[in-house]
């Protein structure tokens, strides 16, 4: 069954959204967009090592990507400077030395546009393999993490205080982003993964009241805009990790009719005739 | 039997090439208030952050107990606009509570109608109120509160000082306490000290309002002995402003 290159599309995504749903809540939360990209921008760095050691793809991206998180964290603590800047400062330094490395070592065919935009059609049973297994232990480690993490979030202060590890879940949450934009390099590529983070959290902000409801919501969202960007891509033969996330974008539009109001207003009317 | 839960031995916080505060001694037990007093900038959040081990000290020891349940009521905490929270997920941030329990706690700093209530629609009071209520919920061995009733009105301050003391009395908990309050800290708590980057003087509050260095710092005209006013409330407020019909105190 897995022989069709549109059954593994359908694996691969579907995996996906189900991990960036909640772990995009968490980038949203804590206004982490930018260290999300800063990782995607240095995956270059980590492809062009894979290829010229004939390295797996996925294992070189999650080690550039902790390297660079790790990095982060070492800097934050050495300088004093803000962390929007040392995110800039990480991520193109990063993609320069990646640049750099690619024109070097001449031999390396790189498909540039396949690694900046991904191409779902194309992964292999190792890589839907990678989305599940990877997927699900990224999943089951957010969970156990879920408490500090998410009191570190609200108050860190509060959470150290109170006896949680939130030192432990920051860096644990940081490893989690590296390992999920380390997996979806081929399905979405560096330039969408973001996105693909960042949209369906944003929708599903607008329809939940708990946070769980709104990790919950963020990946049903992300999976609808998987199957439908997938069929939509098939039929109009339109690029797919743009079509998935253009059907994220309108859902989040969608979301922003404030559907409760207009029933209540209805219903205010509806009691005064 | 020794039973102080948290100790600073000579502590000190360096920071930026100047010394936070220095040289701070305390000891919290249980069922004691200790309060903290000290104009602006003289050292008091800083010293209770390394009594909860946020902050190492750069010199001197802090020990706190082990095992032992911390709650900890922050100054300033500011919850992200982008995150989905009501009361009820705020109290079990750190430890799930029951319904039950979480019910009680709001109840006792009068919030319990805003239990489904997004914290972001809460005003400054009731969010001190719902802070306080989270601390509670744990039922601390040992718990902070770094000015526990800023922004809260008048009579409420009056009432959540009687809920500290009340809390004390009932789970046997030792308290470190920020407050701005003289009164209150000089009528309801065990132990003072009063810090301006090292400890002016400490003791029991009837002989630190006679120490020349709390008079240098707040005035000799502040004599907390005077009552504060009274005001003799013949009715009682339910938590959503309306006058409770069934008061025993009529």
């Amino acid at each position: 069954m897995f022989d069709d290159f549109i059954i593994r599309a359908f694996a691969a995504g579907i995996g996906l959204a189900l991990i960036t749903g909640p772990l995009g809540c968490f980038i949203i939360w804590r206004r982490l967009s930018y260290f999300g990209d800063t990782i995607a921008h240095s995956a270059l760095l980590g492809v062009v090592i894979a290829y010229a050691m004939n390295f797996n793809l996925i294992i070189a991206v999650f080690a550039v990507s902790c390297f660079v998180a790790l990095s982060l964290l070492f800097l934050q603590k050495r300088t004093n400077l803000p962390d929007d800047a040392l995110l800039g400062l990480l991520a193109h330094s990063v993609l320069a030395i990646g640049l750099v490395l690619l024109g070097i070592l001449s031999f390396i065919r790189v498909d540039l546009m396949g690694l900046l935009f991904g191409d779902i059609l194309s992964v292999n049973i190792t890589d839907v393999l990678f989305v599940w297994v990877g997927g699900s232990i990224v999943l089951i480690v957010l969970i156990l993490i879920w408490r500090p993490l998410f009191a570190a979030t609200v108050n860190l202060e509060l959470a150290k205080a109170e006896g949680l590890n939130a030192d432990l879940a920051n860096a644990i949450f940081t490893i989690l982003i590296a390992s999920v934009i380390a997996i979806s390099i081929k399905i979405v590529g560096i330039l969408l993964i973001t996105g693909l983070l960042i949209i369906p959290a944003a929708a599903s902000r607008n329809l939940s009241s708990t946070p769980i409801q709104m990790a919950i919501i963020s990946s049903v969202i992300g999976l609808v805009s998987v199957v439908l960007g997938l069929q939509t891509s098939m039929i109009w033969n339109s690029p797919t990790g743009p079509t998935i996330l253009a059907i994220a974008l309108g859902v989040f539009i969608l979301t922003l009719i404030p559907l409760k109001k207009l029933l209540i207003s209805k219903k205010k009317i509806e009691l005064l005739n | 039997m020794n039973k102080s839960l948290v100790e600073l031995n000579n502590c000190g916080v360096f920071r930026n090439e100047k010394w936070l505060v220095r040289g701070v001694s305390l000891k919290v037990s249980q069922g004691e208030i200790v309060t903290l007093i000290g104009p602006n900038g003289s050292g008091k959040s800083t010293t209770a952050k390394m009594s909860l081990d946020i902050l190492k000290p750069d010199e001197g020891t802090n020990t706190i107990k082990k095992d032992i349940r911390i709650s900890y009521v922050p100054q300033k905490i500011s919850i992200d606009w982008s995150l989905p929270l009501r009361s009820i997920d705020f109290v079990n941030l750190v430890t799930k509570h029951k319904t039950s329990e979480i019910n009680d706690a709001l109840g006792i700093t009068g919030i319990q109608h805003l239990i489904n209530e997004d914290v972001r629609n809460l005003s400054g009071g009731e969010f001190q109120r719902l802070l306080m209520a989270r601390a509670i919920a744990k039922e601390p061995h040992f718990l902070v509160l770094d000015e526990p009733v800023q922004g809260v009105d008048y009579s409420g301050e009056i009432a959540l000082y009687k809920t500290i003391q009340e809390i004390v009395k009932k789970i046997n908990c030792g308290i470190l306490l920020i407050s701005h309050n003289l009164h209150v800290v000089m009528s309801q708590t065990d132990y003072v000290i009063c810090l301006n980057g090292h400890v002016c003087c400490s003791g029991i509050p009837s002989s630190v309002i006679k120490d020349q260095e709390y008079i240098k710092l707040f005035g000799s005209n502040i004599d907390p002995t005077l009552s504060l006013y009274k005001h003799n409330h013949d009715h009682h407020h339910l938590p959503d402003g309306s006058i409770d019909k069934v008061d025993k105190n009529k």
